[in-house]
């Protein structure tokens, strides 16, 4: 890091983000986790969201998730994506949610899904979900934590 | 302590539908001297102004236009819940002697300009840009759909319990002149319409219309020379849970639990007491969650509550009696109207779509990706 903050060369220009693009580079979806209280937090801030704690760890999410909502889009939104596609919130295993596309087959509301990666053109890759294997992951209650 | 009771004591709409002969200021200042006039009062009297989403810059254009320079001026962003925020906002500005006369306005063209301004960011650094617009959700919809998705999953609602909410609105449009939408429609008119964002469909999405308001609250001595009843303001209240779609902590709870509880708390009712409700109808599911976060139902039970015409002309719950955003008039931020319709109610004025002897009503705002809402209980003196 220099004087000048981080170098966010093909990132969106937004420093608080960037260990979570760096990763998402090297197809690593991380997390903060607080040192005090444990709980992790998606997307990053300087502070825990439960106990305010300044101290936290970037770590890596299992990759398993379960569908808490979607929607099929039949609208065309954006030049870079073809209507009909799925938007969704997964709910990750470590707690936290995260809005994304679900890709393949389209699994309904409370499956497990797992993670995989949509490449860009000028920016790190995205971070989307299919429909788990037989065997990946264990289920979980739907109702994680935030 | 005992603070002097707020009134709003003048309201009017804008020239609403396609207009073509106003500026969106001009509206705003037709419909302004309108519910000025009402009130008794000229613009000479306002000392406080509230608008938002009509400028480069908060009040200051209107302000200039209308030839007003407040000692109180806000421009509070909730989206479509802004104006019930306004009127509690005038309230406490009241109760707190910093006002006497607040004028609440708004006016849009998206119609006739053929724009429905996004709010959303497109500086790839903000946080909507990178972790909700980069996967193709389109705001608001997308946002609303998932909402509407997550409710059936978790409490059976059906879409043609959803519809029910768009006949309703489209059976009091049918009574009243103003109003954008006029022809009968059906259930299955409703869930034969396109799929635009499952679960929803064309209809049970609000219009794109011209149009706005106006009103003025103030306190019960400036009102004295009012040319029409003026209708008390019992309670308000307002919040906000989230923007990020994924960072709202249950998809089936709205910002309404707090809002409502705050308004409700501070007029001493409860929803049992209501005589008229007007919900934000963005979307149908917009309303179904209200009527449960409001307590009209309980939490899951609003597929059931809305069936059977309960909150159409002669249902036991009379809601959306203008028509609502779905089938009267949507101009992009609907609250204020919302009020409007709610005063007139009280006041007995409405015409065909009139509910007899109501003498409490219900305006409720929400505004952003289902992120605010903001709560005004009004009754008759």
């Amino acid at each position: 890091m220099t004087d000048q903050g981080p170098d966010l060369t093909g990132l969106p220009a937004d420093p608080t983000t960037a260990p979570f693009w760096r990763a998402a580079r090297e197809h690593r979806l991380v997390l903060q986790r607080c040192r005090s209280c444990g709980r992790y937090q998606f997307y990053p801030r300087p502070f825990c969201l439960s106990c305010s704690d300044p101290e936290l760890d970037w770590v890596e999410a299992s990759g398993g998730a379960t569908v808490y909502s979607k929607t099929t889009v039949r609208i065309p939104v954006t030049p870079d994506m073809e209507p009909p596609y799925v938007v969704a919130i997964v709910t990750l295993d470590e707690g936290p949610r995260l809005t994304t596309n679900l890709i393949g087959d389209v699994p309904e509301i409370g499956d497990r899904v797992s993670l995989t990666w949509r490449e860009r053109a000028d920016l790190p890759p995205l971070p989307v979900f299919r429909l788990a294997g037989d065997g990946e992951g264990q289920p979980r209650p739907e109702e994680g934590a935030r | 302590m005992k603070l002097r009771p707020a009134y709003i004591a003048g309201v009017a709409e804008t020239p609403l539908g396609e207009v073509w002969d106003h500026s969106e200021l001009s509206m705003a200042a037709v419909a302004s001297r309108e519910a000025l006039a009402e009130a008794g009062l000229t613009f000479a009297d306002v000392d406080a102004l509230f608008t938002n989403y009509m400028g480069e810059e908060g009040t200051v254009q209107l302000g200039e236009y209308l030839g007003v320079m407040p000692r109180y001026a806000d421009s509070t962003d909730l989206g479509g819940a802004a104006f019930e925020a306004f009127v509690h906002h005038a309230v406490a500005a009241i109760h707190a002697g910093r006002c006497e006369v607040a004028l609440i306005a708004y006016a849009s063209r998206q119609r006739s300009r053929r724009s429905r301004k996004m709010t959303r960011e497109s500086d790839n650094s903000s946080l909507s840009a990178q972790f909700e617009l980069s996967y193709g959700l389109p705001g608001p919809l997308g946002h609303y759909a998932m909402i509407a998705a997550r409710h059936m999953h978790q409490f059976g609602t059906t879409s043609e319990q959803l519809a029910e909410i768009a006949v309703a609105a489209r059976s009091w449009a049918a009574k009243n002149p103003k109003a954008w939408a006029r022809d009968p429609i059906t259930v299955q008119d409703v869930v034969e319409s396109r799929l635009i964002c499952d679960p929803l469909h064309r209809l049970d999405v609000c219009l794109v219309t011209d149009g706005g308001g106006a009103l003025v609250v103030t306190t019960a001595d400036r009102a004295k020379d009012a040319a029409k009843r003026a209708v008390r303001i019992l309670g308000a209240g307002e919040s906000q849970t989230h923007w990020g779609i994924a960072q709202m902590p249950d998809l089936t709870v709205t910002a309404a639990a707090v809002s409502g509880r705050e308004a409700f708390g501070m007029a001493g009712i409860t929803a049992a007491d209501v005589d008229v409700l007007e919900p934000y109808d963005s979307f149908t599911i917009t309303v179904l969650l209200a009527l449960e976060d409001l307590g009209f139902c309980g939490k899951g039970e609003g597929g059931a509550f809305v069936e059977g015409g309960r909150l159409a002309p002669g249902g036991a719950l009379p809601a959306l009696t203008s028509g609502g955003g779905l089938s009267y008039n949507h101009p992009g931020a609907f609250g204020l109207l919302l009020l409007v319709e709610a005063v007139r109610q009280l006041r007995g004025e409405a015409g065909e779509r009139q509910v007899p002897g109501a003498e409490i009503a219900v305006a409720h705002g929400v505004g952003g990706l289902m992120s605010t809402a903001s709560t005004v209980v009004l009754g008759n003196d």
